[in-house]
């Protein structure tokens, strides 16, 4: 028998449902596979057995009845952002050691009572913020990708055409799952657990998913609550699936979505049955190919997967129309203004007073706060910090907070029009592939670019998913980006899945044993 | 009714808005379904969104939006469809997220008025800007350990109205009525409970004076004034010591003053300088808040009668004074012991003996109307004696003196004092003719044209009778008499 850790869910639940291996079968494969490789991966910052046995075993019993869930008895990761009721929530920061919720998030609420089988919490970069998961308080989380080949180093006459210029690392060398939901991400890659959940402000889905070479899916804003996901930027802050196929994540957006009287910003849409939108019929459907997401110096292989993914949904039948999103320019600018200036007052409860870390309490309230907040959060955070109490402070007000929700309107409109054309959008996921631990750009706004094709589908609270589109030369995956209408997260996945069997996919990292 | 301070240099006008926070009669809390009782053991009343515990959200409690949108209703002002909830940003232990939930830009409420009735008859309006909604904060408790504060967070997220006046009030009086007003208009429409006492309702006063028609001075404001009479107390101290500075040629200071209730005096908070930035933004965690008319609609349908329209209608339907009817519509159980005694009673009588006789009578006692010995229906019957002649206006009096000195019923009283009036006229003109024989020099005179001594004759008549006399059946036939 295959090794059931490499199974994607719907296969495991099939599996289950069969009665062919049990739950906790299932789950102790997976707590032994995490056992032998997170020392090595760093992608749980906390593994719950006891739970996770638990929840197995009651799971059997349903399965037994022929009963349960949507993936009863189906292990899952929770990258650690989401608050679970007893269980050490860190959101990779220091400022919450020791934090125990007395509450379980609305997203893992449904997980549990789909017959999700809890494995433990994923690291992530300090509270979502970050590109590379190597911003967390736990250490950095290593991708279990590693190059194929020496490519040596480009240098900008040999390779003019890369936006950004990662000096690549040897061979071998550890690489970034990328982030923020790296745990998340690399988790899932290395075969620990079949699907983990996420969260994505500006990419942290996105982008992690197309470093590791997996589907991660951000469903339109309102689709999830929020409630009990530690906020970074609430206006957009969504939760999404990790898995291995658009197929799983079809049935993870089922778990998932629905609306919640408790997060105002929760949208009361229907949710309709994702994985019956799978027909993997493409015809006639107009696919955008937006002409700002071809920057000067972009990275040829990726331009080259674009191609080829746009080449092959053109096979399968859909219409490719050139269209424009004129203010995509824009996007990362207004991003890096307005997710700042709402994670500077969502940050402003972590004080020390109530929970977690508190240093110089003798000293007085000010210092209380200065040392807590100085010891308790790490450097990048600090910095976002510290742009949006600037952005938001009087006199600045309206040149940057106020004219970034301006610009944020216009990003949204040129979607509203591309939609009027097309039915979902093809863009690559990230401007590069994985790159290594010793890249750390002196200027933040370089690693920031990382988002650059992620962030203006998240500023207009659209769905977006990444599916691996090829390897580049160095064996490294990179992803493409299908881009769809508010709430019609329905077509999005079947082009993603019409896309994902024309690519066929199927490189597994070299860290992973079959 | 401007009151100026006369100063060295002439005449100051002070200029007064005030900002009434009212706390919002809910259940539970602006944006967490706690409670909001009063008096329960520290930290009793707090959710997790309360606490500010991560992840948590806040969901607008309609009740409250019910009350702000009522509220602005009862002063006529514009309700708006659309309004925006804020974050106000600051760190202090008591406000457990870091940011206080408020309206900035956009409130629920806009343009309004209230009218305020001067002793004098007259009718002053003061506008109201807005109206908007916030949380209340926690409370920080100094007292238990001499080495930590402990915080209460019972009144963290509590709804609060703050409700902001133009600066129309030109004297400590017309601010006093002004807050009066307001809580009485809270008050009937159920909005607020108005007591001061345990903070639900507070104000802030803005306080300039300047030269009559000269441009606006520069204002202090005083925080968390919590009765009218320390408004009324905090406005006059600051005027003057405003006036004291200009008049020896210093410059206000903009600034945030505090009232010391038991020095009596306003004393430096905050200067400008030290105003907090308060970073306010859009709260990304609620949706703008979109009312519909139908909704406004249906709760100005159900809007009760307001003091200003029970006031027109007293005096209209009852001919009451604007002075007796502004009276007596200040509270709405005034209003409430007035309507039970007009059911059966001269509406103008009951109005004379409620503010007259039954008024004085309390606030010596110090007793509020809704505990008064005497209810509505025990002063109605002392009313029915004096409206059926039983007794006289005059003895009416001493048998309410007796009535709160016994609690007993008024016509009991009149029987058992033997205090009934006399209106036989065989009695009464027998009493007449003794008079008239005691003093047949003074008859004489009256007949030769000194009517004045009209009234001598009247008095010694009811003296005779031991005031039992019937007022009216006396002057009749003394009049019969004497001619």
């Amino acid at each position: 028998m295959t090794s059931l850790p490499t199974l994607p869910l719907s296969s495991l639940r099939d599996g289950l449902r069969a009665k062919k291996f049990s739950a906790v079968e299932l789950a102790q494969a997976h707590l032994d596979a995490i056992e032998k490789a997170n020392g090595h991966y760093n992608a749980f910052i906390t593994v719950t057995p006891d739970c996770a046995l638990t929840m197995a075993k009651a799971s059997d019993a349903k399965l037994a009845k022929n009963e349960g869930g949507l993936i009863e008895g189906i292990p899952v990761g929770v990258k650690d952002l989401f608050c679970t009721k007893g269980v050490l929530t860190t959101a990779a920061s220091h400022i919450l050691d020791g934090f125990k919720p007395q509450y379980e998030s609305t997203v893992t609420t449904k997980c549990w009572q789909a017959g999700g089988v809890m494995l433990g919490k994923l690291n992530l970069d300090e509270f979502a913020m970050g590109s590379s998961n190597m911003s967390s308080y736990y250490g950095p989380v290593v991708s279990p990708w590693r190059r194929t080949v020496d490519g040596g180093r480009w240098t900008e006459k040999e390779n003019p055409s890369s936006v950004i210029r990662h000096p690549l690392s040897d061979e071998g060398k550890s690489l970034v799952p990328g982030g923020s939901s790296g745990g998340s991400a690399a988790a899932v890659a290395a075969n620990l657990c079949p699907v983990a959940l996420g969260t994505d402000t500006g990419g942290s889905i996105r982008q992690p998913a197309s470093f590791c070479g997996i589907v991660g899916i951000k469903p339109t804003y309102g689709r999830c609550s929020r409630l009990g996901i530690i906020a970074f930027a609430s206006s957009l802050d969504q939760a999404g699936p990790l898995t291995c196929n658009v197929r799983d994540a079809a049935i993870m957006l089922n778990v998932m979505c629905g609306h919640d009287p408790k997060d105002s910003t929760s949208s009361p849409n229907a949710v309709p049955d994702f994985e019956k939108a799978l027909t993997g019929n493409i015809k006639g459907k107009k696919i955008g190919i937006p002409k700002e997401y071809r920057p000067d110096g972009m990275n040829p292989e990726i331009l080259a997967m674009w191609e080829k993914g746009a080449a092959l949904l053109k096979e399968a039948g859909a219409e490719i129309i050139d269209i424009s999103l004129p203010h995509t320019k824009y996007a990362l600018a207004t991003y890096y203004i307005i997710a700042p200036a709402e994670c500077s007052s969502n940050l402003a409860r972590y004080d020390g007073v109530r929970f977690g870390l508190r240093i110089g309490a003798e000293e007085g309230l000010t210092a209380m706060y200065e040392k807590t907040r100085a010891a308790g959060f790490g450097a990048e955070v600090k910095r976002r910090i510290m742009i949006g109490t600037y952005v938001l402070s009087a006199g600045y007000y309206d040149a940057y907070y106020k004219k970034a929700q301006r610009v944020r309107w216009l990003i949204a409109e040129d979607f509203r029009k591309a939609f009027e054309k097309v039915d979902a959008i093809l863009t690559p996921t990230a401007p590069s592939a994985a790159f290594g631990f010793d890249y750390k750009p002196s200027d933040p706004v370089e690693m920031y670019l990382n988002d650059v094709f992620t962030v203006p589908t998240s500023l207009a609270g659209l769905p977006g998913i990444s599916l691996p589109g090829a390897l580049n030369k160095d064996g490294l995956p990179l992803g493409l980006q299908l881009i769809g209408k508010a709430f019609d997260e329905e077509t999005v996945l079947n082009v993603a899945y019409a896309l994902e069997s024309a690519i066929g996919f199927n490189a597994k990292p070299q860290g992973v044993a079959a | 009714m401007s009151q100026l301070i006369k100063g060295n240099s002439g005449d100051w006008e002070i200029i007064i808005g005030l900002e009434v926070h009212a706390q919002v009669t809910t259940q539970s809390k602006l944006f967490s379904g706690a409670a909001t009782q009063f008096g329960n053991e520290p930290n009793q009343n707090v959710s997790f969104v309360d606490a500010g515990m991560p992840g948590m959200l806040p969901v607008i409690n309609e009740m409250a939006i019910e009350q702000a949108v009522r509220t602005g209703l009862a002063i006529g002002a514009q309700i708006n469809l659309k309004s925006v909830f804020d974050r106000k940003n600051y760190f202090y232990p008591d406000l457990p997220q870091g940011y206080q939930i408020s309206q900035f830009l956009d409130p629920i409420v806009g343009k309004g008025e209230v009218l305020l009735d001067m002793p004098d008859g007259s009718i002053k309006k003061v506008g109201v800007t807005r109206i908007h909604l916030e949380q209340d904060a926690g409370k920080s408790l100094h007292e238990y350990n001499p080495k930590y504060t402990y915080i209460d967070l019972n009144r963290a997220g509590v709804a609060l109205m703050e409700i902001v006046s133009e600066p129309d009030m030109r004297s400590a009086d017309e601010a006093a009525a002004y807050l009066k007003k307001l809580r009485a208009i809270v008050r009937y429409i159920g909005a607020c409970d108005g007591d001061m006492e345990k903070g639900n309702m507070r104000c802030d006063a803005n306080v300039s004076v300047r030269k009559p028609g000269a441009p606006l001075g520069t204002r202090c404001e005083i925080k968390n004034v919590n009765s009218v009479r320390f408004l009324h107390k905090a406005i006059e101290f600051e005027a003057m010591r405003q006036v004291e500075i200009l008049e020896s040629g210093g410059k206000i200071d903009q600034e945030t003053r505090l009232f010391d209730s038991t020095k009596g005096e306003t004393r430096t908070m905050r200067s400008k300088e030290d105003a907090m930035d308060y970073r306010y933004f859009p709260d990304p965690d609620l949706l703008p808040l979109e009312l519909t008319q139908e909704f406004v609609d249906t709760i100005r349908k159900m809007l009760p009668e307001l003091p200003d329209q029970k006031k027109n209608r007293y005096m209209e339907m009852f001919g009451l004074s604007a002075y007796d009817a502004g009276v007596i519509v200040a509270e709405q159980e005034y209003a409430a012991y007035y309507e039970q005694l007009t059911a059966k009673h001269d509406p103008k009588l009951a109005a004379n003996w409620m503010t007259g006789e039954l008024f004085g009578r309390l606030n010596k006692l110090g007793v509020a109307i809704e505990d008064s010995p005497i209810t509505a229906e025990k002063l109605g019957r002392l009313l029915a004696l004096i409206e059926d002649n039983t007794i006289s206006g005059k003895i009416a009096k001493d048998v309410l003196d007796l009535m709160f000195e016994s609690g007993k019923d008024a016509a009991a009283i009149v029987e058992e004092k033997g205090m009934k009036q006399v209106t036989d006229t065989g009695a009464i003109e027998k009493v007449i003719d003794e008079v008239m024989a005691a003093n047949g020099d003074k008859v004489a005179e009256y007949r030769s044209g000194k009517d004045k001594l009209f009234g001598f004759f009247v008095g010694q008549v009811m003296k005779a009778s031991g005031g039992k006399a019937n007022p009216a059946a006396v002057n009749e036939l003394l009049k019969k008499k004497l001619t």
